[in-house]
């Protein structure tokens, strides 16, 4: 099965300022209790959206000025914590097609990659003029361009840092990687039959 | 060339490279368990997939197991519906589910190991960040998402780039009344939260082989709150030892021939690393995180750190840590009081981790406005506990003694947090909302420093309790 090609991504922008967002924050593991992802994106930053008795709490996710926002901007190891990939797929039922931050927890990064979410990494200074940019003009629209690793805004363009290995399962649409690896049967194989343990370590 | 252990099993399991650079990599046993499964199982439907080594998977259920009473059908709907699913998806796919009727229940980071599942030179993957534990058997071990289970259950690979390789040396001794969880705090502190981003944790030095199995677990275990991809310690014969007689170990005629493959794959000496990084045990205190992330951690001797101190990328972190815990710079952590003391999760809920509270606990009574309660890792630790009496110790004190599961450790299931509640915690993660509460606050430490802290009502320094 060949997943779509992603090559270039426009749209608002969206700050979630602050490092090591974890993802208890970006999820709640009291909403992981689904056998689908469907309502995902209801969840997204829930506790930093909602007080206990449903009152919205100040949080960019719930502001109007960022309706319809897909470019979301963060800072350092954002991520982190649980493998869960119901945070990935919370942000990106919530509209988010790409996220660009200072860095990002492993596990995470890689969840983002298994459903097509690019994740790009940008340096402290360029993401703070980035976020008050975007603070200041929400309705501006950005182009994330995986072609020249680059993102334009305001006339202006930044570089972004993306793994090659990334930028090319994003670009040629084999991110969803289930196909890719059935194609090894052969070598596949060849490694079962070499492992001791699955050989009576004979 | 002197090889170090990663890249022995990294390339043993290396079924190629693919066209973007990845590694497609072998898994050799893959755990699976409730929550992060029955979206994989149900994308293979879709697929018209099968899985491919059914042999290779096993499957258990931890976190939406209560604790109190795990009859059938559970009190919460929802957990009770994701148990059926999980039934369902290994009677499909002809998976081996050890489940609360078998007595082999309990975290799938601690029946692992205790079945002799998770042996050295394997690559083993999880749909849960905490698989890192596994590599205390000198295994490579990733914590994965469900496409990623997906991956395993249809091709038993996955597509992953290969990470670097750092070796952490823990000099010396440890003192008594510290433990591997004051280690591991201690390296997270040291190198931050996102210190082993990109790279794999090789734990070595005297402190490290001075350690048994499961305490070498509990540093692993928390390889991932610091960033790393997985964390592993060379095996040893301590390693031989635990692994034999278990019940998916080697058979007897293989093994001797088992011992010489998994020497074969640990670090030589002169091995190459491609980073160092060392801490001293012998003059380590036990630690307590005082924050939001476990890399917000302190000696019990130190103060609550100043802002003048944070590193400016540092400050916001610190300041909505202050924030949420309610603490004051410059605050000892010692004497905090605690409302909720639990020993438990897939880092410290091990046959050591209770024995050590219980030596703590033995003939003293919990503080009363204190609610304890200890939570052992499998039904296996558990009938242990009980057949050497640990359980009567934690009862007369005051705790509740429970069944297997990963219970306050995050809000999955019945046992959490109310309001603000205070929590010495022998878990892996005090980020906000983990323990089920928004609003709740987690103190992590080692089971010995929960144990003191319950009795005090208050954190204190366990080394005086040993």
């Amino acid at each position: 099965m060949k997943s779509e090609k992603i090559i270039q991504i426009r749209g608002k922008g969206i700050v979630v300022s602050g490092n090591d967002i974890d993802t208890d924050r970006i999820i709640p593991a009291r909403y992981l209790k689904e056998i689908t992802f469907a309502n995902m994106g209801n969840y997204a930053f829930y506790d930093e959206r909602f007080e206990e008795n449903g009152n919205m709490k100040k949080h960019s996710f719930n502001e109007d000025k960022f309706k319809g926002a897909s470019i979301l901007v963060a800072n350092k190891n954002f991520g982190c914590g649980s493998s869960r990939e119901h945070a990935p797929q919370s942000l990106m039922r919530s509209g988010i097609k790409a996220i660009i931050a200072e860095s990002f927890a492993d596990i995470f990064a890689g969840n983002c990659r298994m459903i097509g979410l690019p994740t790009a990494t940008i340096k402290l200074e360029s993401i703070q003029k980035l976020m008050n940019f975007i603070e200041n003009n929400p309705s501006e629209i950005l182009v994330v361009d995986l072609q020249k690793k680059e993102l334009a805004y305001n006339n202006s363009k930044l570089n972004f840092e993306m793994s090659n290995s990334l930028r090319d399962s994003l670009m040629e649409g084999t991110w969803d990687s289930t196909s890719v690896l059935l194609e090894a049967k052969d070598d596949i194989k060849k490694v079962v039959s070499r492992l001791p343990y699955l050989n009576n370590f004979t | 060339m002197p090889e170090n252990l990663f890249n022995k099993v990294w390339d043993l399991h290396s079924v190629r490279i693919l066209p973007n650079g990845q590694t497609q990599l072998f898994i050799g046993l893959h755990l699976v368990h409730e929550v992060t499964s029955p979206q994989a199982f149900q994308m293979l439907r879709e697929r018209n997939l099968k899985v491919s080594f059914p042999q290779r998977t096993f499957a258990t259920v931890d976190h939406i197991v209560p604790t109190k009473s795990q009859a059938r059908p559970f009190s919460d709907v929802l957990a009770e519906k994701m148990m059926k699913e999980l039934e369902k998806n290994v009677n499909e796919f002809g998976i081996k589910l050890f489940d609360t009727s078998t007595y082999k229940q309990g975290i799938v980071h601690v029946i692992g190991p205790e079945l002799g599942l998770t042996q050295p030179g394997m690559t083993i993957a999880c749909g849960d960040s905490h698989t890192s534990t596994h590599g205390a058997f000198g295994s490579i071990a990733l914590g994965i998402g469900t496409s990623q289970v997906r991956d395993v259950l249809a091709t038993q690979c996955i597509a992953v780039d290969k990470p670097k390789v750092r070796n952490i040396n823990i000099k010396g001794k440890l003192s008594k009344g510290v433990y591997a969880k004051d280690v591991i705090l201690k390296i997270i502190k040291e190198l931050g939260v996102n210190g082993g981003i990109g790279y794999a944790y090789e734990y070595s030095g005297e402190a490290m082989q001075n350690m048994g199995m499961e305490e070498r677990m509990t540093v692993c275990n928390m390889s991932i709150e610091g960033g790393a991809k997985c964390g592993y310690v060379n095996p040893d014969n301590k390693t031989f030892d635990y692994i034999t007689n278990r019940i998916f170990a080697p058979k007897k005629e293989n093994f001797e021939d088992a011992v010489r493959f998994w020497k074969s794959i640990a670090s030589d000496p002169n091995a190459e690393y491609d980073d160092y990084f060392e801490i001293n045990a012998s003059t380590l205190a036990p630690m307590v995180t005082w924050g939001i992330n476990p890399g917000q951690a302190m000696s019990i001797e130190e103060t609550i750190p100043r802002i003048l101190d944070m590193k400016e990328d540092e400050i916001d972190t610190y300041s909505l840590a202050l924030r949420h815990m309610r603490f004051k710079e410059g605050d000892p952590i010692k004497g905090k009081k605690i409302d909720v003391a639990f020993i438990g999760s897939c880092t410290n809920s091990r046959m050591s981790d209770l024995r050590e509270a219980a030596k703590i606990v033995e003939g003293k009574k919990v503080s009363p406005h204190v609610n304890a309660f200890v939570v052992p890792g499998s039904q296996q630790v558990k009938k242990a506990a009980e057949e050497e009496g640990l359980n009567k110790i934690f009862s007369d004190a005051g705790f509740e003694w429970r069944n297997a599961g990963c219970s306050i450790c995050l809000g999955m299931n019945e046992d959490k947090l109310t309001g603000d509640e205070i929590c010495a915690s022998s878990s892996n993660r005090n980020f906000i909302g983990r323990q089920g509460s928004a609003k709740g606050r987690t103190l992590l430490m080692s089971p010995a420093m929960v144990a003191a802290a319950a009795i005090n009502g208050k954190v204190v320094d366990a080394r005086d309790y040993v």
